[in-house]
């Protein structure tokens, strides 16, 4: 019998849940949740709604080390109503920035890392789910002057809508090919725009739009990983080695613009989006993208 | 969505909690924690109505074999009969580990 191949011998980091997740990404034995489910911080809204709730509200938060140093993780649970932004999921994961955000100006140095995996706002909460998520970009900006923060897209919801742009002005993002970053999300723009614009179920064609590959190759991510926990543990600890960036993506504005005035919308294409956005990407089968 | 309580008798103190589960497509959150009183009480809250009668069955089966004084708050979304009963053990099995680990 031969070996088996060794994707198949390593850990998913995509099948775990979020306080798995989170465990995953500090140090070993470091993990220690905070406002956990035993404090039943539910949501207020989706009882009245006819809607379960779950007892951490879908946002796991931890603290521990990250190559030793003090960090905090905020975990989003996409299982629950699919990682969807509420009032309390939010403000749990903006509370836990600020408060990194409180350590770091007073001079103690908290690595922050959010593990995205969310479709935006909880539609069920709307202005409120909205409110937060401007509240975590806000202390995300905040925060990388600091320190970088570090996100995580490992699929297989992806992360859009709101939390996209969160993730935008991430120091560094972290993707696995199963990952997806895109505002809209393939379904709303077939039902808003028609199947002629996209068609949704051709999965080929969603992840060569907005793919980790695609993603990474065009600079809008940093690193492309296996769905492994290793490769993940392993890609958080290089990002924060690289320190804060000198100009983070959000504060190029002239360079994007001038990027964004080569592309035609009526003709653009993955591969033109490459070669106007981004380094070419060797990918895995050895062909130059 | 419903809400269903059933109490049942217990023989013994349960001193650690445990959770595990997501409110996920066909899963359940489990929630357990030591009760103040002698006696075991679980609260479902379920996304699907109609189905008391499946859920005392089960609780009824567990509870043959489980004589903890435990609080069990259960989120359900759907969760087959067969998901409930692993989850409940599988929070048993949580509990009982955490307990040996605060022990030794």
């Amino acid at each position: 019998m031969s070996a088996a191949p060794r994707d198949l011998l390593r850990e998913s980091f995509i099948e775990l849940t979020a306080r798995e997740r989170a465990r995953a990404v500090l140090d070993a034995g470091s993990f220690r949740e905070l406002l956990g489910p035993f404090d039943r911080l539910e949501s207020p809204w989706l009882p009245l709604q006819g809607i379960v709730c779950q007892a951490d509200d879908g946002a796991v938060i931890a603290r521990g080390t990250i190559g030793g140093e003090p960090a905090v993780v905020t975990a989003i649970e996409s299982a629950f109503q699919g990682g969807s932004i509420g009032e309390v999921s939010g403000s749990k994961i903006a509370a836990a920035l600020e408060l990194a955000l409180a350590d770091c100006e007073r001079g103690k140095i908290v690595r922050p890392v959010v593990l995205f995996e969310t479709g935006g706002v909880r539609l069920q909460e709307a202005n409120l789910g909205l409110a937060v998520i401007s509240e975590i970009q806000a202390a995300i900006v905040a925060l990388r002057a600091h320190v970088p923060v570090v996100g995580v897209i490992a699929g297989m919801v992806g992360c859009f809508g709101g939390m996209s742009l969160a993730a935008g002005l991430c120091s560094y993002l972290v993707m696995t090919k199963q990952g997806r970053l895109g505002m809209n999300g393939p379904e709303v723009i077939e039902q808003e725009a028609g199947i002629e614009e996209l068609d949704a179920s051709d999965r080929r064609h969603v992840w060569q739009l907005i793919g980790g590959e695609q993603r990474t190759a065009t600079g809008f991510a940093d690193a492309l990983v296996e769905d492994a926990v290793d490769d993940v543990h392993a890609a958080v600890r290089a990002a924060f080695a690289c320190g804060v960036p000198e100009a983070h993506r959000t504060e190029q504005v002239e360079a994007y613009l001038a990027k964004l005035a080569q592309i035609d919308p009526a003709s653009v294409a993955p591969g033109t989006m490459r070669a106007a956005f981004g380094s070419t990407l060797l990918t895995s089968r050895g062909e130059t993208a | 969505m419903e809400q269903l309580t059933f109490d049942y008798p217990a023989q013994r103190a349960v001193t650690a909690r445990a959770h595990v589960g997501v409110v996920g497509s066909g899963d359940l959150e489990v929630l357990l924690q030591p009760a103040d009183a002698m006696r075991a009480r679980v609260v479902v809250h379920t996304s699907v109505d109609g189905y008391g009668h499946i859920w005392k069955s089960v609780l009824d089966r567990f509870f043959t074999r489980y004589d903890g004084a435990a609080d069990i708050e259960i989120n359900d979304f759907g969760a087959t009969p067969g998901v409930v009963a692993l989850r409940l053990a599988e929070a048993v099995e949580a509990a009982q580990d955490a307990a040996q680990g605060a022990r030794s």
